[in-house]
């Protein structure tokens, strides 16, 4: 965890998308502030040539300003550009072209007030079923103890683990109110809709420690609402994997129990969670 | 139609009288004079002040929060520790729920009860009819009827903080499910933006019925100053964008109240208990309305703010506008536009990429007519002969602020910046660029510049001077640093920033812009001393101390009810400044030829 590597501007990008995203922005940053400094130049000179002084008098008739137009046109061309030339084709590559299904880890994500919940298929590659009415405080997703699928699965709470180099796809969700899903070193945002499973997909360049935040206001706890993302070489990862996985002959009943170490820590203020729970169920 | 034929007879009958009586001739009583007036000049004063008021606590709030964003989990000041209360803030420490309360204020006081009563309720009332040289607004019982819902539900909205878990806490964009399962603070936030969106809904049915019906003889279309024509496409947004957030804020009620689940979606799971509710909504819903009004509500923030700009800048510079026409046709383009790109703000949802190209493009679209109308007014100072009143020196500023905020709308409206940069304190910075030192500066603009017309004395320009330098100083160390946040990735809305490795980076700057803010609240002073003063000790001034030319410089100053002496006729469009002959350099719409 090395806090050197961010400063004032875009942190350093581990992600085989990130570079055309950062391109973008730094290109729109160059167009806005050569906009910028070239109206302000020209606001300026007006300003000092034409302040009121003894003698000088307003110019009544329209002045023809053709550069205006060419400006404007400039504008409008470097904007179609920045839309059509950079934009739509960096989102639509990144949107439409899911890595293939076949060579990608696939990690369950859920959130929740004011955790992350990761869910591994394991060694089978498949899921075990969930069911909300399961959830129980042992088996916060609520998977079914009685699929064979899930005997494997890994669940992990605020500890994302994924091999660098391998594209991974996770497909996020919510159990309560909207979150966001956002890892600024991998530029990856997507809100977390409670209904809804949404498929995202990122690909690391490089191993190292970093953070995957809340980016979506969920309650007192947004703040907190912060997980490790860990990106291990594929020998680490394999380890970490091997070491999490549920013993082979365990009692159905116990699911889960394998939360990591510095698992559910809920950060600085551990402050009591009622407050934010709905006073409308104790009216019904 | 009998009102307003009423209303205008009325006021016409009375010209002579100076103004100041009303019907039948006898003089009204102090509450009807003052406080259940139907006079828009007292209508509009009376938002002005509730607006002004509102806004400086809007700004209290946000100054309590740089608090604990600048040192996280330090005790604030014993004072205002005490003020505040332990509930909030144990051992003068803020709680969470208590910042998220005060975000959640901040935006709506500052958006709702502050800006748009201002901007639309407080100069629109004042200063459109007296622009059209009209005698009233053409309902003025309905305009009397505006401004008694609004205020309610600005009292309302304020009980919000003595109920029980205290004000409403999930952001003043109130996303379900959070604001569904949210305290009875939500429950109050709904009922009192029904009462705020009602008022507007009057407001805006006015506002379009006087502009269109009741313009002075010889007072076309072309010859409206482009502050009427800024209302004219506000009032149409008003009237049309908010429905869908009443309707919508009615539907959010139902969720909380009666047990519906149009914003729930089956299956919740709230700290680990099944929700016990229908279920099979959905929570984008809520995200559509709210943005359908919400991004209209944009421009309805910023019309109303170049529409005075536009008014001030063509009076200091003693030249006509440049692009008058281009101005009107580009406003009325943005309102149009500003219905169909409201999903830019969800475009981290989720939704398809066939509907994303077409809100970026739209988006993209929209920022043409804003970069017509800078390049006007910056065309509008070429050629000029610029007098530096405290007005032009807030509505010069209003300009390169105005252009910051835009500029950095562009890598938020494309969506694969978006990506990054959603959320962040890079959209903090981009909003209040335009809103903070672009409409309020504007606002600001127009407080000095009609002050003479409502009170009959100038405002101090030595006070006025101090505090537009101060305050345009402090509002770029409040918000510039926040583009720097955004960049490192810091998102908006955390309690404590620190947390986060990338919040760590940036800390420095939360200091920065919290000494910022902090000053920019000191600078407020000047105009609170100057506001109050100038009304016992300000310079008198006769019917146009700006030399002016539309039509609210022809009536007395201020103006008694039924606003003119003689009723005005339009001769001229209306920013004939420095024509060539004439003896002075102002032809002002009411005077006839030959004057």
């Amino acid at each position: 965890m090395d806090e050197k590597v961010y400063g004032w501007w875009l942190p350093p990008d581990v992600s085989t998308h990130g570079a055309k995203i950062d391109h973008l922005i730094s290109v729109v940053h160059w167009f806005m502030l050569l906009l910028f400094v070239g109206w302000g130049c020209f606001f300026i000179y007006c300003l000092l040539k034409y302040r009121q002084r003894p003698g000088h008098k307003a110019i009544y008739a329209p002045i023809a300003a053709v550069a205006t137009k060419y400006i404007e046109g400039a504008v409008v061309v470097v904007e179609v550009f920045l839309l059509f030339g950079l934009s739509t084709p960096v989102w639509l590559a990144y949107k439409n072209s899911p890595p293939d299904d076949s060579a990608a880890l696939h990690i369950k994500i859920v959130a929740e007030q004011f955790a992350w919940n990761f869910h591994y298929p394991g060694k089978d590659k498949k899921f075990g079923r969930t069911d909300a009415s399961l959830i129980s405080g042992d088996n916060p997703l609520g998977v079914d103890p009685e699929d064979k699928d899930g005997k494997d699965d890994i669940i992990t709470v605020n500890q994302l683990h994924f091999p660098v180099h391998t594209p991974v796809v996770v497909e996020v969700s919510s159990k309560d109110v909207i979150h966001s899903f956002n890892i600024p070193v991998l530029r990856v945002k997507q809100d977390t809709i409670p209904g809804q499973r949404i498929p995202v997909w990122f690909e690391a360049t490089q191993t190292g420690h970093f953070e995957l935040a809340c980016a979506q206001l969920c309650g007192l706890g947004h703040y907190r609402m912060r997980a490790d993302v860990l990106i291990d070489s594929p020998e680490d990862y394999a380890k970490w994997e091997a070491d999490n996985l549920p013993p082979a002959a365990e009692a159905p009943a116990a699911a889960a129990p394998e939360t990591p170490p510095a698992g559910n820590t809920p950060g600085p203020s551990d402050r009591p969670q009622e407050p934010e729970k709905a006073p409308k169920g104790e009216k019904k | 139609m009998s009102v307003d034929t009423h209303a205008h007879t009325n006021g016409n009958g009375h010209a002579h009288d100076h103004g100041d009586r009303g019907h039948g001739g006898h003089e009204l009583p102090f509450w009807k004079k003052y406080i259940f007036s139907v006079d828009h000049k007292v209508i509009g004063i009376q938002y002005t002040v509730t607006a002004l008021v509102f806004l400086l606590f809007g700004f209290c709030l946000m100054m309590l929060m740089r608090w604990q964003l600048a040192y996280p989990g330090q005790p604030a000041p014993a004072l205002i520790a005490k003020l505040i209360g332990e509930n909030a803030m144990p051992g003068g420490v803020m709680a969470p729920e208590f910042y998220n309360q005060l975000g959640a204020m901040h935006g709506t006081i500052m958006v709702f009860l502050g800006v748009v009563p201002l901007a639309v309720g407080g100069f629109g009332n004042f200063v459109m009819p007296l622009q059209i040289g009209a005698p009233d607004m053409a309902f003025p019982r309905l305009n009397l009827a505006s401004y008694w819902i609004f205020l309610p539900g600005c009292i309302l909205m304020m009980c919000g903080f003595f109920v029980q878990g205290g004000a409403a806490q999930s952001g003043w964009t109130s996303y379900p499910p959070l604001s569904d399962i949210a305290t009875t603070g939500q429950t109050v936030w709904l009922l009192a933006m029904v009462l705020i969106i009602t008022s507007s809904l009057l407001g805006s049915i006015n506002f379009i019925v006087t502009i269109v019906q009741m313009r002075a003889k010889g007072l076309t279309f072309w010859r409206l100053p482009f502050f009427v024509h800024a209302q004219l496409v506000t009032s149409f947004l008003l009237l049309l964008a908010f429905p869908p957030l009443e309707a919508a804020s009615v539907l959010q009620l139902m969720d909380r109240v009666a047990g519906t689940s149009f914003f729930l979606p089956s299956g919740l799971v709230i700290s680990g208990e099944q929700l016990k509710v229908a279920g099979g909504g959905s929570p984008l819903l809520w995200q559509h309305l709210f943005w359908f009004l919400a991004h209209p509500e944009v421009y309805v923030l910023i019309l109303p703010a170049l529409g005075i700009v536009t008014e001030v800048m063509a009076n200091n510079t003693r030249k006509p506008i440049w692009g008058y026409r281009l101005l009107v046709y580009s406003v009325i383009f943005l309102g149009f536009m500003s219905f169909v790109v409201w999903a830019h703000h969800m475009f981290m949802t989720g939704m398809g990429t066939t509907m994303s190209t077409f809100f970026q493009t739209t988006t993209m679209i929209i920022s043409i007519p804003s970069v017509v109308i800078v390049t006007c007014l910056i065309m509008s100072l070429y050629g000029g002969n610029i007098r530096f009143t405290t007005p032009m020196l807030f509505a010069t500023a209003f300009l390169p602020m105005f252009a910051i905020g835009g500029l950095t709308g562009l890598p938020l409206g494309l969506t694969a910046s978006d990506i990054y940069l959603h959320d962040t304190f890079y959209v903090i910075g981009h909003f209040h660029y335009v809103v903070a030192p672009g409409t309020l500066f504007a606002l600001f603009a127009g407080v000095y510049y009609w002050y003479p017309k409502a009170t009959g004395r100038q405002m101090n320009p030595t006070l006025g001077k101090l505090h537009f330098w101060c305050s345009f100083v402090a509002i770029n160390f409040v918000f510039m640093p926040m583009f720097f946040q955004g960049m490192a990735g810091l998102s908006r809305r955390l309690y404590d920033p620190t947390v986060y490795m990338h919040g760590r980076g940036v800390q420095p700057l939360n200091v920065v812009i919290s000494m910022g803010a902090w000053a920019l609240g000191a600078s407020q002073i000047f105009f609170i001393i100057n506001f109050f003063m100038s009304l016992k000790t300000g310079e008198k001034v006769l019917e146009n101390p700006w030399n002016a030319t539309t039509l609210e410089w022809a009536a007395p100053s201020p103006p008694g009810h039924g606003n003119f002496l003689t009723e005005p006729v339009v001769y001229r469009e209306p920013y004939e400044y420095s024509v060539p002959g004439h003896a002075t350099d102002y032809s002002p719409q009411f005077v006839a030829e030959g004057n």
